[in-house]
């Protein structure tokens, strides 16, 4: 419970203001339209007008934040900045797709009252229309402004028609119809099933985003919520003329008829601003992605991983970032995230790609992984890449003590950590903030081990030449396992280099007993703060989660961060 | 478009479409509206369509996710045979289902969102598609070894019993090494 505060404490506190907001705009807005200048839409309508007016200002509200976790780049931006003030707030602004559901999900619910509530009320003003009878108020209020069409009170101008047909030729009506279809399109494409299986769906319908919000902007150009005018209002009282209704406007009475007017629509001066913020956005990522991009090198991994080396003019990164890569020749308009495996102090960039889908098969096809011959340079495809952009593994250099933990390709985050480590160590002998490095890498195939294991060797070989072995200290673990190889490992128990890795340090089995992992690190280690970063699937997370607020041991405090795609 | 399983997104447009049908009628129902008629069909229609659609189907490639408690309702579906199995069937019931919600507006929109969910199972069932139910792997459990249910035959291979009894002065000479002592069998 002691790290739970560390952990999730910033993020508790911004819902709990984002649900306070809410709340705040839906009672405020709620009670604007229990005035009398809309008592006489409220004797045809009831409280359904406010319940109707109550999470409109919700949805202007969410509308307006939805757009804002998206900006990849301006959150990047604002990553830098603030890191250097507060590594929590910093951290916060990892979870901004989770936050973007729930802005999505609020959007939906409101949406929903929103739609019930205008349900009642154009079957209200529906009826209202249709009771023919002059010594009815909802009638007589219904009839005001027949001559000029302007001071109108019911938006529903004639009993001749029924409320489908008004709403499909009004423009509150007909935006409505639009924005709702592409709003539900949007949530149902984006189930989790779809977004994980077909990916292109899920982002193709998601630009219905620019239906909705062209929609969303025009929903209240008819102004079809209306209320009495500030002038009709001074000469006509509703609380003491709406008795006299049959003598309005007769000689004698001081009740003249009241005038009407509808509201102008307010939604736009909430949206306009992230909408121009997203455009810029977009642009940036344009132009990103026009800077020339050159692949220097190639290399087939047999795990079926693709390793590219490429270089870009004036490219700057941290360890642990990620760059979206595109491929024009394969197709114009997919856009893949990739974790750089390459340090900061290389003069490259180097990703490595596992070919699962499509897109990666063609890009394995393009770069010539089916040929035995070498390629010239000049055959290779032309690439573009955007980025690159911030997550968790960022801050591994401040903490003292941490733990690394990748699960199969996972690993890959740290691959870009490993590295920057050796060539801060050993090359450049700066004074590093970090200490000590625990690094766990769980593998359910031994043949994915290849390309990483190159790695850790040379990472093996250059810590013992400098007498610095403690620095880092690795643990693999297999975690499947088929029974001819299980007993070809039994036999070369008693070699000195591990059979499947080649290096020092033994593989393990099965997985880890976390649990001691924890309590012998916090031992080892009183008092300081230990990071833990994850790039792996989320029942690891969850595990992880827990033993991070679980151990406090000798006082040492586990915070949790997890990369998240 | 990659290799996309139309059937899976229509499955989900329909779900959320009966759902949203059932609602818009419960409102014009609830609200006693003009036309309330419409409504309780569109009750019914979204309930039927909610339980229609609500088994997901198996998938021709990959891992396929169930929903939570969704056997019960497999086997249901199942039991109608070629009539859930075809999509074509599907994307006609869907079409003539979503057709009286147009009548009413509180239904209207749980109306086209169904003709929506329509033409993406129109556009699967001419992929060539169609609904596999789910079942649990009736998996033969794992069996150790024919040979465990019977007692070997023959015993193990072993030396003559002459080398067989340990001689104590002798080890070097002993066939095996035995883990206890052995006295001589006489």
């Amino acid at each position: 419970m002691g790290n739970f505060a560390a952990n999730e404490g910033l993020s508790i506190f911004v819902i709990l203001v984002w649900l306070g907001i809410n709340v705040f705009l839906f009672v405020h807005f709620y009670m604007a339209f229990l005035f009398d200048r809309y008592y006489y839409t409220r004797v045809i309508l009831g409280h359904a007008l406010s319940w109707a007016r109550a999470p409109a200002a919700c949805l202007n509200f969410n509308c307006m934040l939805i757009l804002l976790p998206v900006c990849r780049n301006l959150l990047s931006f604002l990553r830098g900045s603030i890191q250097h003030c507060s590594r929590t707030a910093a951290r916060q602004l990892d979870r901004n797709i989770t936050f973007h559901k729930l802005v999505a999900y609020m959007i939906a619910f409101h949406t929903a009252i929103h739609i019930i509530a205008h349900l009642f009320n154009f079957e209200r003003f529906m009826d209202s229309q249709l009771m023919i009878n002059s010594s009815s108020l909802p009638y007589v209020l219904s009839q005001i402004g027949n001559n000029d069409n302007r001071s109108y009170l019911n938006p529903i101008r004639s009993n001749e028609t029924n409320p489908t047909i008004v709403m499909f030729t009004s423009i509150a009506g007909l935006t409505g119809v639009v924005i709702t279809l592409a709003l539900i399109l949007i949530i149902t494409s984006s189930m989790e099933v779809i977004r994980r299986s077909y990916f292109e769906v899920f982002w193709f319908t998601h630009h219905l985003f620019i239906v909705f919000f062209i929609g969303l902007v025009l929903h209240g150009a008819g102004c079809i919520v209306r209320g009495q005018t500030i002038e009709s209002e001074k000469v006509h009282n509703p609380i003491e003329c709406h008795s006299q209704f049959e003598t309005w406007g007769q000689n004698g009475t001081n009740c003249p008829e009241p005038v009407f007017a509808g509201n102008p629509p307010m939604t736009w001066k909430w949206v306009v601003g992230p909408m121009f913020l997203y455009v810029c956005e977009r642009l940036v990522r344009f132009y990103r992605s026009q800077q020339k991009v050159v692949i220097t090198k190639v290399v087939m991994h047999p795990s079926k991983t693709l390793e590219l080396q490429m270089k870009k003019k004036g490219f700057k990164m941290e360890v642990g970032q990620y760059v979206f890569i595109q491929c024009p020749s394969i197709s114009q308009l997919e856009w893949h995230p990739f974790t750089l495996t390459s340090a900061p102090e290389e003069d490259h960039l180097s990703v490595h790609i596992r070919i699962v889908g499509d897109w990666t098969q063609a890009i394995y096809t393009a770069c010539g992984g089916d040929k035995t011959v070498v390629l010239d340079a000049w055959t290779l495809p032309k690439m573009a890449v955007d980025g690159p952009f911030g997550t968790a593994s960022e801050d591994v250099f401040r903490y003292e003590v941490v733990m690394l933990v990748g699960a199969g390709i996972g690993v890959t985050p740290f691959a870009s950590v490993l590295k920057s480590v050796w060539y801060k160590h050993v090359q450049e002998n700066k004074n590093v903030f970090t200490k000590k490095i625990y690094f766990y890498w769980l593998c359910p195939e031994t043949q994915a081990f290849e390309w990483f294991a190159d790695l850790l060797q040379s990472l093996e070989r250059q810590m013992t030449e400098k007498n610095m072995s403690d620095f880092l200290s690795y643990n693999i673990y297999l975690t499947r396992w088929k029974d001819a190889e299980a007993a070809h490992l039994r036999v070369q128990y008693e070699a000195e280099d591990d059979p499947i890795t080649g290096l020092k340090q033994k593989t393990r089995y099965g997985k880890p007993n976390w649990d001691n992992e924890f309590s012998a690190i916090a031992t080892q280690h009183p008092g300081s703060k230990v990071g833990v970063f994850l790039c792996g699937p989320t029942a690891l997370a969850t595990a992880l989660g827990k033993q991070c607020h679980s151990h406090t041991e000798c006082g040492a405090e586990f915070i949790f961060n997890k990369e998240n795609f | 478009m990659g290799k996309i399983e139309w059937a899976m997104w229509a499955n989900e447009q329909a779900l959320a479409a009966g759902l949203i049908y059932a609602t818009g009628g419960i409102v014009g129902v609830a609200g006693q509206f003009r036309g309330w008629q419409f409504a309780a069909f569109g009750i019914a229609a979204g309930v039927f369509v909610c339980l229609l659609e609500y088994p997901r189907s198996k998938r021709a490639k990959g891992t396929s996710v169930e929903r939570t408690g969704q056997y019960c309702f497999t086997v249901c579906v199942k039991a109608f045979g070629p009539l859930t199995r075809n999509y074509y069937f599907r994307a006609f019931l869907h079409a003539a289902l979503c057709v009286p919600g147009g009548f009413m507006l509180a239904t209207v929109l749980g109306s086209v969102c169904l003709a929506i969910a329509s033409l993406i199972y129109l556009s699967a069932a001419i992929h060539g598609e169609h609904w596999e139910p789910i079942l649990p792997r009736t998996e033969p459990p794992k069996r150790v070894g024919e040979s465990i249910k019977e007692p070997p035959q023959n015993p193990p291979p072993r030396p003559p019993p002459e080398l067989r009894r340990k001689k104590v002065d002798n080890l070097e000479t002993a066939a095996y090494d035995n883990p206890m002592s052995v006295t001589i069998n006489e």
